[in-house]
């Protein structure tokens, strides 16, 4: 038997399993974003097969870094902007789990956006889902990196002078495999997303708008939005990188103009995960590495064998 | 200390094969049964540049650099820059010869590649060889490589030449030649450059210097090893398969030898985008159950503050090692110092919850890392290892045996399933991860995707369960139970005989207090001052947090005065037992040196001599005198 019988488990899951007995109740603001994100997470990780135990949700720091504490799994409230490294390290170590991880555009964009362009460059099997309300919020509404060029806030007067991080466009040159936007106020879209971003073999990158009603109040409430995959007005492959290219730098454009664009931007599922890489170059062992632990027959290696070229 | 030793001098510029070349040699003086001893300068530059190595072998233990050394081997720098005189860095092509000459001992020996070195360059080079009796043989190292081979193997020349003038067999020089990587042609030329070298200095000189190499034997097989090798070794025989890291001297060498070995053992090694990431990878791995650490040096190591709160909030396991070299800041990248010691005590927001410990050798390191695996699995606290740049490139022979060990893969205080189902859970079902409750403090933990151990680690202070709680109660229960861990840490290592390290005859007047890679050295000045008439002891203390404060109280109310030695300008670990003994004060007095180069014994011996003779006052400019508090 596995010393980890959770993952892989054969059985009937229910929603509600991913409802915590403990503190069920978010601290989100009444109309948060937020909710949409959880809503469709619970939603989602049913449909993948996958039960609590076998789910390590990794968050950073802000109102976004509490989804772990409001979704029932195995969780890691890490801090601000390093989430990716940790779950990344965590598949290495078990690629029997489901790794999702999670934090803001502050989070994701800002301090940890070394992570986030070197976890899609190296394209580890992961999901990452931004919650990106354009706003800095726990902090009480300073501008972000999302934020649009002129918002003004108490720690930029004058408005800032900066233009927006463009998350998809960013993360497709990055190395993503997997690239998309949803919406809080599109719980349908969000779910599918999130599933497909899950079943999908290497990183998959979702950016979440979720509407700050207190802080970005002036702000869009992401309605109407519209789904590029299913428009008429719009016609691009998601498995043509440069079509998808053109698509994520024009739904940037629009947001700014506030005019919502959505849906999967980019799909590559010919490239190799990252355990797949190092796999094949034989760096990344076949079993997953956290077993081994638990194996009393494993014979261990020792530095002994290693002492021939110190004679 | 014995008068029959060889401290061989090899120098010449960075990248011409000084390492490889002073390392094989060291090897076949250990093979013939030397004790061997190695230390390494160089510089931050890839190409040319003051470099050399020193071996100093004896037949008798040696566990330090020597006072100065006795045989020269000088060879020319192929990058030599600024040729002109007026240049701010001077002639570089006359270093290998210039830049030694202040060490060299009286009646030493001097060969240099007159192919490539011009002794008329270096000021007063004929005169101070004749006052100082120095035996200077200028040969065409770079000419007779050249005839069979290559210019680089001149070095190959200047061992052979050297093999000749101290009467040493060229036998396991050619043994360790043959072992090497060397491809046929290469190991071909080298083997007739090494024989020419030797016949013909044999042949046309004869010599009547007293420098020779000493015959001698061990009992059983040696190996050659750094601190580094200590380190990494241990790290694989506890069980670490996982190491995240970024480039920096000089802990690169210890992320390069796990990172060419655990993937051959079924294990991941990843070079990652910076120090933050490399941290918090090996956070998340442990977090997942595997043994993983990670590592830097000091810059790199500032990066790591965030993470190595993390794993102290969540209490996750973690082995970290911080290899220090001279700052602030950038510093000196190739030279060592001890001036970390309170960074690394203290750096991250919030009360320091650790364990660190310095080895003082080799050996040490092996041992010491063992123990901070074995500590950080048991009490989810993390380790870390802080050495040096001095510790971690100098070799030393060891017993083979000492790594003839049993692996210790063991996860300490982690649950297995079954396990798993007769601990606490909340009603909710939530595994109780942090509870109050145990006497030392270790909640046992589980690992995402058992059954049953579900929980939330968290930054934020936070439950049984691992919610988020400012609940002032609550709180405090954390707090101290956090803290429980280090007392019971500091009680279970009490007894530990591999991080105090006593030297000296016990009743003793005088005492040294050194910590981390300066113990050897202090060892052997205890050696030498007690030959000398004086009564002193040395405690090496290799326990920094949580402090061994009844061993350190129990050697200082034993001692009429101490001095405590260190590598940096402000007396860090002199701080520190203040802090923690609170009182001592009057006894403790500092002999400090930070000029990038560690003590040598006779910095030791006679800073010990001018201290108590009174007058305050130490020799030379490289070291200091930090009085104790009142005189």
């Amino acid at each position: 038997m596995s010393a980890f019988s959770a993952i892989d488990e054969e059985r009937e899951i229910d929603r509600d399993e991913f409802t915590p007995g403990i503190e069920p109740q978010p601290t989100w603001c009444p109309g948060c974003g937020d909710f949409g994100v959880l809503k469709a997470l619970k939603q989602a990780m049913p449909e993948v097969g996958r039960t609590p135990e076998e789910v390590l949700l990794v968050t950073g720091i802000g109102c976004s870094g509490k989804l772990s504490s409001y979704f029932e799994s195995y969780g890691f409230h890490s801090i601000h902007g390093r989430a990716l490294p940790v779950a990344r390290a965590a598949k290495l170590a078990n690629p029997g789990l489901e790794v999702v991880a999670a934090g803001g555009d502050g989070d994701g964009y800002g301090i940890g956006g070394n992570h986030w362009i070197h976890t899609a460059r190296e394209n580890h099997d992961m999901t990452y889902i931004v919650f990106n309300n354009e706003i800095f919020g726990l902090t009480k509404g300073q501008t972000s990196p999302t934020s649009p060029k002129g918002h003004t806030s108490k720690t930029q007067p004058g408005g800032s002078a900066k233009d927006p991080v463009r998350p998809l466009s960013t993360s497709l040159q990055a190395g993503a495999s997997f690239i998309a936007r949803t919406a809080a106020v599109n719980p349908n879209q969000a779910k599918e997303i999130l599933k497909q971003a899950m079943e999908h073999d290497g990183f998959a990158h979702v950016d979440f708008l979720t509407q700050c009603p207190t802080w970005n109040k002036d702000a869009k409430q992401y309605v109407p939005y519209i789904d590029v995959n299913d428009s008429d007005d719009y016609d691009f492959d998601p498995t043509d990188r440069r079509e998808a290219a053109e698509m994520m730098f024009e739904t940037e454009n629009k947001l700014s103009e506030g005019e919502v664009l959505t849906g999967v931007y980019y799909v590559d599922e010919e490239r190799p995960s990252y355990q797949q890489e190092k796999q094949a170059l034989g760096e990344m062992p076949e079993e997953p590495l956290a077993d081994r632990y638990w194996d009393d027959d494993y014979e261990w290696e020792r530095s002994y064998d290693l002492l021939d070229k110190h004679k | 200390m014995t008068d029959d030793e060889l401290i061989w001098r090899i120098a010449g510029g960075s990248g011409d094969g000084i390492a490889s070349t002073s390392q094989n040699f060291a090897k076949a003086l250990m093979r013939s049964g030397l004790d061997v001893f190695t230390h390494r300068h160089y510089p931050s530059r890839i190409r040319g540049g003051h470099t050399y190595v020193e071996i100093r072998a004896s037949d008798e233990p040696v566990k330090s650099r020597g006072d100065g050394y006795n045989f020269l081997l000088a060879l020319g720098d192929s990058f030599a820059r600024n040729p002109q005189e007026d240049a701010y860095y001077g002639v570089e092509e006359v270093k290998p010869l210039s830049e030694n000459l202040d060490d060299l001992r009286e009646g030493g020996v001097v060969v240099y590649d007159e192919g490539l070195l011009d002794a008329e360059e270096v000021p007063d080079f004929e005169q101070r060889a004749e006052d100082n009796d120095w035996h200077v043989y200028p040969l065409d190292l770079r000419g007779l490589a050249k005839e069979h081979g290559r210019e680089v193997m001149r070095n190959t020349a200047g061992v052979g030449a050297t093999a000749a003038l101290v009467g040493f067999d060229l036998d396991p020089i050619l043994d360790v030649m043959h072992e090497s990587k060397m491809s046929g042609d290469v190991l071909e030329a080298n083997e007739a450059i090494l024989q020419e070298a030797y016949e013909s200095v044999r042949d046309d000189y004869d010599h009547d210097h007293d420098v020779s190499v000493p015959e001698g034997s061990h009992d059983e097989e040696q190996v050659l090893v750094s601190g580094s090798d200590g380190i990494a070794y241990g790290a694989i025989d506890a069980g670490c398969r996982f190491i995240s890291g970024y480039p920096m001297t000089p802990w690169t060498d210890v992320f390069t030898i796990m990172s060419q070995n655990l993937p051959k053992m079924g294990g991941v090694a990843e070079q990652v985008e910076d120090e933050i990431a490399a941290a918090s990878l090996a956070v998340g791995a442990s977090h997942a159950g595997v043994k993983a650490m990670s590592g830097s040096s000091g810059g790199g190591f500032a990066l790591m503050s965030e993470p190595l709160g993390l794993a102290e909030m969540t209490e996750t396991p973690l082995v970290l090692v911080e290899a220090q070299r001279a700052g602030p800041s950038t510093g000196m990248p190739t030279k060592p110092e001890q001036a970390d010691l309170e960074h690394v005590l203290y750096t991250s927001q919030g009360d320091s919850n650790r364990v660190v410990f310095a080895p003082g050798n080799q050996a040490e390191s092996y041992e010491q890392i063992r123990r901070a695996f074995e500590v950080a699995w048991d009490y989810q606290i993390p380790s870390i290892i802080l050495y040096d740049q001095k510790l971690s490139g100098e070799t030393r022979n060891v017993d083979e045996s000492l790594f003839d060990r049993e692996p210790a893969p063991d996860l300490g205080s982690t649950l297995s399933e079954e396990e798993i189902q007769e601990a606490a859970h909340h009603h909710s079902g939530k595994f109780q991860r942090f509870q109050f409750d145990p006497e030392d403090g270790v909640s046992p933990r589980t690992i995402p995707g058992q059954k049953g151990g579900r929980y939330l680690a968290s930054g934020n202070e936070h439950n049984e369960s691992g919610h988020i709680t400012e609940d002032p109660q609550e709180r405090i229960k954390q707090v101290d139970r956090r803290l429980r861990k280090l007392e019971a840490i500091r009680d279970d290592l009490a007894e530990d005989d591999v991080l105090q390290t006593y030297y000296g005859p016990e009743d003793a007047d005088y005492g040294f207090l050194s910590w981390g890679s300066q113990q050897d050295t202090v060892e052997e000045a205890v050696d030498r001052l007690n030959g000398a008439g004086y009564s002193v002891k040395a405690l090496g203390v290799s326990q920094l947090m949580p402090y061994p404060r009844q061993e350190v109280s129990d050697f200082l109310s034993s001692v009429e005065e101490c001095i405590v030695v260190e590598m940096n300008a402000t007396a860090q670990f002199r701080g520190l037992t203040q802090k923690e003994l609170g009182r001592y004060g009057e006894k403790l007095s500092s002999l400090l040196k930070y000029n990038g180069n560690p003590f040598e014994p006779a910095d030791v011996v006679e800073g010990f001599e001018n201290i108590t003779s009174g007058d305050g006052e130490v020799p030379g400019d490289h070291t200091r005198y930090v009085p104790a508090a009142g005189d």
